[in-house]
């Protein structure tokens, strides 16, 4: 095998391991702001649910030992900022957007006030599945660590595409989002639907921020999200909020984020940092490409229509 | 009488905000009195601290002004911290190349026209893909605020880095002669005046210009303001530009006022904090020199609270996010409040 092939595969490796390690935040947070906005509501402030989760999840993993217990800990974070976005969004002329911004401000600055004691002690770690073992190339082994909550991640999102399409609570959620006036008519209370949906969004989102402090990069810092949370929304509206799209976006995005430092690992350092807006461009090119002043999107909520 | 609800509704939220406030800091384990104290004392107990919220302040105003001027045509922009980035850039390239070529005045000149210019146009973009393509312009403006991040980063640590920066990756300077100075005898540079210029011109445009007129009523119904014949796409474009190149001049001052030369640090997170002042001024050009001073003010405390009281620094941070989350419940009281039940007043 010649240098240059080892170096291209070894590439091309390292995206498929970055797209799954990085990506998997992506989809907890992708799936979270799914199953929010198929309710009728955008909620822009999963970044603050994502740190607040990295950082509940990490305290709570080092204060018990246990780091299943954080990840618990960071979905109950994370869904007690969605009770806080969907009781302040149910108010009259309160914008859901607004909320958002602000919910992303007030979380990640309470996660940086409470973590501050947690930056410097180790949590234990979430544990991984080696599923490289049969390769004697420890790039390959490396890449194939795949964690356990991406594999739930990964079960979860055809579970939440059946549940919109087949089980009573979906075809309520679906019914909110699309239609207030169809819903009222059927006896639906939509503030209600509207506000498990959200709890249960950033319930995800919060165990997305936890990946980030138990697994990887794996510790607690300030600037441990990269706007992950942020990048939700977007993620939805480029798989057309459908859970499995959310899935192959999710690993679409980690493999851009894992890019530049894939490129860096064979020794091509020139534009490092550009190679890190390569998921922003991404998305921006693809809602350029997708969105159109005229029609609506395939598959958007009705409630977003204006 | 509804004219009083503008105003005592944010001051009421105000207050609920500072006592949600002690509450959390209480469960902290603080003397919620003793740390409203040292806020005060932080930000406008003495001139030593009003100058340190002065100087925080000017940016905020600046900034402020990238979402209020979209808001008013019904966008919500938040990519205030993108244009920031790309003005300091746009400042700090001209900065360095015309250093020593022309005189100091006609280069700070340069610098704010080429900040204006960049910023602008980053903002502009996102209009323009809101008007014509229909791009969510809230996404499409943070997706913006990340790539600039990454092209400052890129050309910081890459092109533009100054070989003798060793552990702070920084381009050379821009020339001290090309510097903004402070303010008489103050530490408080010159950054202030942009700010409050700048607010008082866009409040102008906003409210007492035809412009400003149409914009608004772009804001209130776009198709209103279609059938009324308003260059509707040429308006919002505006509007965004406008705002940009507020923040445009945000960054300019980062660089040719606070660190003479770009690094990372230009980025400072105002531009996420000049969202909160906009919503919380109304998006009024005109109310948000107040409001900055009182963000600027909590922001300046900060360093007292850690001091005496051994708070974290992002305890700001957290009282900032509370006034933000009460002011946009308040909105819901607008039109409910006693003060809007006068008889003979109609809505």
């Amino acid at each position: 095998m010649s240098g240059e092939h080892a170096g291209l595969l070894g590439v091309l490796i390292a995206v498929l391991g970055g797209a799954i390690r990085v990506g998997t935040p992506f989809l907890f947070v992708s799936l979270g702001e799914c199953l929010t906005e198929k309710s009728g509501r955008i909620n822009l402030g999963l970044e603050g649910n994502l740190v607040m989760g990295a950082m509940s999840g990490y305290a709570i993993s080092y204060l018990s030992g246990s780091a299943w217990l954080g990840v618990l800990a960071a979905g109950l974070a994370g869904a007690l900022l969605g009770a806080l976005h969907a009781l302040l969004c149910q108010q009259r002329n309160v914008n859901d957007i607004a909320v958002g911004i602000a919910l992303m401000l007030f979380g990640t600055g309470l996660a940086f006030f409470l973590g501050k004691a947690f930056i410097q002690p180790t949590a234990p770690r979430l544990p991984a599945i080696a599923l490289g073992g049969w390769s004697g190339s420890p790039v390959v082994r490396a890449a194939l660590e795949i964690n356990v909550l991406f594999v739930i991640g990964a079960l979860l999102a055809p579970a939440m595409g059946w549940f919109f399409r087949n089980a009573r609570w979906g075809l309520m959620v679906r019914t909110v989002g699309e239609s207030t006036d169809a819903a009222l008519a059927m006896g639906l209370d939509v503030n209600r639907v509207r506000f498990f949906s959200t709890v249960a969004g950033g319930f995800l989102a919060g165990v997305g921020g936890s990946f980030l402090s138990l697994y990887y990069p794996g510790s607690w810092n300030e600037g441990l999200s990269s706007g992950q949370g942020l990048m939700a929304v977007a993620l939805v509206i480029f798989a057309r909020w459908n859970p499995v799209s959310c899935f192959y976006a999710s690993l679409l995005f980690g493999g851009a984020a894992a890019l530049g430092p894939a490129l860096q690992s064979v020794g091509i350092t020139w534009g490092y940092y550009l190679f890190n807006a390569a998921p922003y461009v991404l998305t921006l090119l693809i809602m350029i490409a997708t969105s159109s002043s005229r029609r609506t999107l395939t598959g958007m909520p009705g409630a977003f229509t204006r | 009488m509804r004219l009083l609800e503008p105003l005592l509704i944010p001051l009421a939220a105000l207050v609920v905000s500072l006592l949600l406030f002690g509450v959390f800091v209480a469960l902290a384990g603080h003397n919620p009195l003793q740390v409203y104290h040292s806020i005060y004392r932080g930000a406008f107990g003495s001139w030593f601290s009003w100058q340190n919220t002065l100087v925080r302040a000017s940016p905020l105003m600046l900034t402020a002004m990238c979402t209020a001027l979209p808001a008013r045509v019904g966008l919500i922009v938040i990519g205030g911290e993108g244009a920031v980035v790309v003005g300091a850039l746009a400042a700090a390239l001209v900065g360095i190349g015309l250093n020593g070529v022309f005189a100091p005045v006609a280069v700070i000149g340069l610098m704010l026209l080429a900040a204006m210019a960049c910023g602008g146009l980053w903002v502009a973009a996102v209009g323009a893909l809101r008007h014509y393509r229909g791009v969510n312009e809230t996404i499409s403006s943070l997706l913006f605020n990340y790539i600039a991040i990454a092209i400052l980063n890129f050309l910081v640590i890459g092109p533009l880095r100054d070989p003798a920066s060793l552990n702070k990756p920084a381009s050379v300077p821009i020339g001290s002669d090309n510097m903004i100075g402070n303010i008489a005898e103050s530490s408080v540079h010159w950054g202030l005046a942009y700010g409050l210029l700048a607010c008082l011109t866009l409040w102008l445009v906003v409210r007492r210009s035809t412009m400003g007129f149409a914009m608004d009523v772009i804001g209130g119904n776009p198709r209103a303001a279609y059938l009324a014949g308003l260059p509707v796409g040429r308006l919002v474009i505006l509007a965004c530009l406008l705002g940009g190149a507020a923040a445009g001049v945000a960054g300019m001052l980062e660089v040719a006022a606070v660190h003479g030369r770009l690094s990372s640090s230009v980025n400072a997170g105002y531009g996420y904090a000049g969202i909160l002042v906009a919503f919380l001024a109304r998006h009024n050009p005109l109310a948000i020199i107040p409001v900055a001073l009182l963000l600027g003010g909590i922001r300046a405390s900060g360093g007292l609270l850690q001091r005496s009281h051994d708070l974290p620094d992002a305890t700001v941070l957290v009282l900032q996010g509370i006034i933000f989350l009460v002011i946009l419940a308040s909105e819901s009281l607008y039109g409910r409040t006693p003060l809007s039940q006068r008889p003979g007043v109609t809505r």
